[in-house]
């Protein structure tokens, strides 16, 4: 299997702090990759960086074509959906108008009723909430709505930061068994950062440890996961 | 109980003019956090480009529609020129930016078109409508049917067009809109754009009242005002809701209340704006907004 996702020596910046020191990092094309590392580790700097959100040196492919300096909005349209930390849904509209704008720049508008099938039969309860404002619903159901709007953008790579941040244990565990079923049914590439390292790597085939804005550690997630030492230094449990 | 009802019935005309530039007014404001003091000018300048093509022989209908899309196309090519490069300035600058527009149109149209009071044409009959004992121009029902048939349109196009719900997510959540794709950038002046166009629909439905002068919207800016500050400056239901109200409003003050009569009348709507502001400065329908310090 190819990289879909490729960084090539790294930085990014927040004004004039350095965040990330020279990164490099591979998704592979149809595989779930983990970010792990702690508080300010930098793990969603990456995200942002892939994304266009922050300034950014270095090479960052998509794809084979570079993406780096590109803005957010053209990002998304090469097919890279990005579920942000804090989630991003749109308070004051309704969870329809919320996966509808997820598929705003699909081209194949006439797959889009399928999809929205789809999606309602992964995530019920968002079928039953569609008519209410985004707002009004509790975080778990929130961060299935960022998901699933996400999803209705027919990703090539999906980029998860912390689905698990604030939402109930069994949310977290529907939201990583739909990621994973999504995965392995329409081979989307997954780059998930996430706090919850066993988690993480049960989920992941590959996994990087970032202290810093550093790759400290990466490899398949079953040999980090025998690593004792890096996880007691690292993944503390 | 006529006469009441007539001054209502007047008061809704002018209203439904207040109300579409109350709604371009919010619909820049919704957008860009910016208040288009220029909203007015642009209007007026949208005005005299339909005088220019109808003495060039134009029929009224077609210069009024070429005059929508060169104001739509003006709109987005201000937003894109002048308010672009301002994307991360403080609102106070492009207040000042705003201003500085609406004295460039000012003059501009001074300039092209000169001072005169010139009058302009009212594509309805000259002979007025008879509602039981209620008698209206016919030019006051026309151009109240025209408003209400923008402020639909309006509505349909936010309401229930992919286009629509993107700039209203645009306006909540830019980078949350950035990140499913939307280009919010064209997003705004498309606000923009539309802004102009409304203001030219309500800039040509007056202009047979108050006659055509590059001054001609400066009263019915302060309307608006009114309006929005009434409505709640952040709904657009609200400008509309409020265009009325204040259009009532100020006819039943003007008529009834002896010592405001004609001279008063835009007193009405200044103390309108203070009023909303000591009562309930979010307005009817506005969301109230926290600012951070």
């Amino acid at each position: 299997m190819s990289a879909l996702l490729e960084l090539r020596c790294v930085e990014a910046f927040y004004g004039r702090t350095k965040a990330l020191h020279g990164l490099d990092l591979e998704v592979r094309e149809g595989g779930i990759t983990a970010l792990l590392g702690a508080n300010g580790a930098g793990k969603s700097t990456v995200l942002r960086a892939v994304c266009g959100m922050i300034p950014t040196r270095g090479q960052i492919l998509f794809a084979g074509t570079s993406i780096a300096g590109k803005a957010p909005e053209e990002i998304a349209r090469c097919g890279i959906a990005h579920v942000p930390e804090g989630r991003a849904t749109f308070g004051s509209l309704t969870v329809e108008e919320n996966l509808r704008l997820g598929a705003y720049v699909r081209k194949d508008r006439s797959n889009l009723p399928s999809d929205f099938k789809r999606i309602y039969a992964t995530f019920p309860v968002l079928f039953q909430r569609r008519r209410q404002a985004a707002g009004t619903l509790s975080g778990g159901e929130q961060q299935m709505l960022a998901v699933a709007r996400a999803l209705l953008l027919r990703p090539r790579l999906l980029l998860l930061d912390e689905p698990s941040l604030g939402v109930a244990p069994l949310v977290t565990a529907e939201i990583f068994r739909v990621v994973s079923e999504l995965n392995k049914g329409s081979g989307v590439s997954v780059l998930l950062v996430e706090q919850n390292a066993p988690l993480a790597l049960d989920l992941a085939q590959t996994a990087y440890l970032l202290e810093t804005g550093r790759v400290v550690a990466s490899g398949p997630s079953g040999m980090l996961k025998e690593d004792e030492a890096i996880r007691r230094a690292y993944l503390g449990y | 109980m006529d006469a009441l009802l007539q001054q209502i019935v007047s008061g809704l005309a002018t209203g439904g003019i207040y109300a579409a530039v109350a709604l371009s007014l919010v619909m820049t404001y919704v957008a860009t956090n910016a208040v288009n003091f220029a909203q007015g000018e642009m209007a007026m300048f949208s005005t005299f480009l339909a005088w220019a093509f109808i003495q060039s022989g134009m029929n009224y209908w077609v210069a009024f529609f070429v005059t929508l899309a060169i104001s739509f196309v003006g709109g987005v090519a201000i937003e894109r020129t002048v308010l672009r490069p301002l994307e991360r300035a403080p609102v106070l600058a492009i207040t000042i930016v705003t201003i500085g527009l609406l004295a460039i149109f000012n003059s501009m149209a001074g300039w092209i078109f000169d001072y005169t009071v010139r009058p302009f044409p009212s594509p309805f009959s000259a002979s007025p409508i008879r509602l039981g004992g209620v008698v209206l121009s016919s030019h006051s029902v026309g151009s109240l049917a025209v408003t209400l048939g923008l402020i639909a349109a309006v509505y349909l196009l936010f309401r229930h067009t992919p286009l629509g719900l993107a700039m209203r997510a645009a306006a909540q959540y830019p980078m949350a809109s950035r990140l499913v794709g939307i280009r919010v950038g064209w997003m705004l002046a498309l606000g923009w754009g539309f802004a102009a166009t409304i203001g030219a629909v309500a800039g040509m439905l007056i202009a047979p009242v108050l006659f055509l002068d590059p001054n001609m919207m400066g009263g019915i800016l302060i309307y608006a005002f009114a309006s929005a500050t009434l409505g709640g400056f952040t709904s657009p239901v609200g400008a509309v809701v409020g265009g009325f109200l204040v259009g009532i409003i100020e006819n039943l003050a003007g008529t009834y209340i002896r010592f405001i009569g004609t001279d008063l009348k835009l007193t009405v709507a200044l103390a309108i704006i203070v009023l909303v502001l000591i009562v309930k400065p979010s307005g009817l329908f506005g969301r109230p907004q926290a600012h951070q310090a």
